[in-house]
């Protein structure tokens, strides 16, 4: 029981940070997902009064994915009744071209602008449609959503450093005595230090313990897996050799600053 | 005779506007038993922190061990706290440690091996009586018993100078005099010298000791 007291706030700490910090990972691959998801989904109606050279203007134009004709036929058909095959046949011709523009990625409102600009400077394209008004919408949507995230996960951040630090302080009085009394036989620092950076590592083992668990649960769940499939993206929630990494590597340094300021800010008593 | 302290002029203060111990003059001879002795707040304990280093001169020369103590740097210090064996008034145990373990610890900063160490703290926990009570933490212990262990601390690695500061201040006759003997036992068996810091010399001393008294910031011999 003892033991456990003392390792329980520092790894509900650690915790704490690991979890905020594999959430925004989360949140930032799923806007991730969800922007490439749109930029499938999304395209630029480009009229043209000749056919494009599609080859050329993706060479020229990088941000540009692929370029798809659009039939006329559907056009025509409604035009069809009370019009000679022979008027038709030159309706088709006189007809301007429609293409179906794909980006590469979902493209900001200042990006899309300068798209529109530069497709307009060929002098056969006479329109581009960008259905701006909608993608604005969507695009500053995500954005607040991406920026909400953000202030959750400093928020979190804030309060578990604010956790941190009152750890510090409950860890510098228990362990200075001990600390002090070994200084007095001529323990070297590395030795007085010792005890404190085996509990900092071992609560850092803890946390990331704790936080592996949760999360390799979590990526196997079905409800979280089903959320992502209903907004149409897939996302890796928890990778769990480099999360694994990163969380492992986050546990332990936090821990060892902790122990570091302690052995640091230690002073003989007098 | 070999000298294990020698001081020369040696101020000590714990701020500048107030100086406990003035330009004091004394040596103390290696394997010699020394009291000392001094009203309350005379500064018998500020000298004996300033014989560890745990405060150093403002002036002066102080040399414990043949280390210079002021400005001593922490290695140096670390090596000379290393050969001594210290008592507490309020003991000083490590309370998450068991009572083997703090005895462990002088041993263990010395490098001792472990059989080494699992020997001399079973011999010191029959010579303080405490065998039975290995196991058990600071706190669950007697003050008289605390004060044994510490004791028993301060004699494990066969120290070459033994400091104790009020060894038996509120301790029952029974721990009292194991400590006295302890002391005693010491500084004639190992020859190691022993100071220490008391109101009052107990009656039953059985062995030779030197006797220093403290005032007015002075340290002088009663002879």
């Amino acid at each position: 029981m003892k033991s456990f007291k003392n390792h329980i706030s520092l790894v509900v700490a650690l915790v704490s940070i690991l979890f905020s910090m594999q959430i925004f990972m989360i949140v930032d691959r799923s806007i991730s997902a969800y922007k490439d998801n749109l930029a499938m989904n999304y395209s630029l109606v480009v009229v043209s009064q000749k056919k494009i050279n599609t080859k050329d203007l993706l060479n020229k134009l990088t941000s540009l994915a692929t370029i798809e004709q659009l039939s006329a036929d559907k056009v025509i058909k409604k035009l069809n009744t009370g019009i000679s095959q022979k008027n038709l046949e030159l309706l088709k011709i006189t007809l301007p071209k429609f293409y179906k523009f794909k980006l590469k990625t979902y493209p900001t409102p200042s990006q899309l602008k300068k798209i529109k600009k530069q497709l307009l400077r060929y002098p056969y394209i006479t329109k581009v449609e960008t259905f701006s008004n909608t993608h604005d919408t969507t695009y500053k949507l995500l954005l607040l959503f991406k920026k909400v995230i953000m202030v959750l996960a400093i928020t979190i951040l804030l309060v578990t450093i604010l956790l941190i630090f009152k750890e510090l302080r409950i860890w510098q009085f228990k362990h200075n005595e001990r600390m002090n009394i070994m200084g007095l036989f001529g323990a070297p620092t590395w030795l007085r230090s010792a005890v404190l950076f085996r509990l900092s590592i071992v609560d850092a083992l803890i946390s990331f313990a704790i936080s592996f668990v949760i999360f390799s649960y979590l990526a196997a769940n079905e409800w979280v897996l089903n959320q992502f499939a209903n907004i149409g993206i897939s996302v890796v929630v928890f990778d769990k050799i480099y999360d694994s990494l990163i969380m492992l590597s986050v546990a332990i340094l936090v821990s060892i600053l902790l122990a570091s300021f302690i052995v640091l800010g230690h002073k003989e008593e007098v | 005779m070999d000298k294990v302290i020698i001081a020369q002029d040696v101020s000590l203060a714990y701020s500048k506007e107030e100086t406990i111990i003035n330009k004091a003059n004394f040596s103390i001879d290696s394997g010699s038993f020394v009291f000392i002795t001094g009203a309350s707040g005379s500064g018998k304990s500020t000298l004996l922190k300033s014989l560890y280093g745990a405060l150093k001169p403002i002036e002066g020369s102080l040399v414990v061990g043949g280390v210079e103590l002021r400005g001593v740097a922490n290695k140096k210090l670390n090596f000379l706290r290393k050969h001594l064996g210290i008592v507490f008034q309020d003991y000083k145990l490590v309370k998450e440690w068991t009572i083997e373990k703090n005895i462990m610890l002088p041993l263990i900063i010395n490098g001792y091996e472990k059989s080494i160490t699992q020997n001399q703290v079973d011999s010191l926990l029959k010579h303080v009586r405490l065998k039975h009570q290995s196991g058990k933490y600071p706190l669950e212990l007697s003050g008289g018993e605390q004060q044994r262990v510490a004791m028993a601390r301060a004699l494990a690695h066969n120290p070459i100078l033994i400091l104790a500061d009020e060894p038996t201040g509120n301790l029952d006759d029974y721990s009292s005099q194991l400590i006295w003997n302890l002391l005693e036992g010491a500084n004639e068996q190992l020859k190691t010298t022993v100071i220490v810091v008391t109101h009052h010399i107990p009656q039953t001393m059985k062995i030779e000791y030197k006797h220093y008294h403290i005032e007015f910031g002075d340290i002088h011999e009663v002879i």
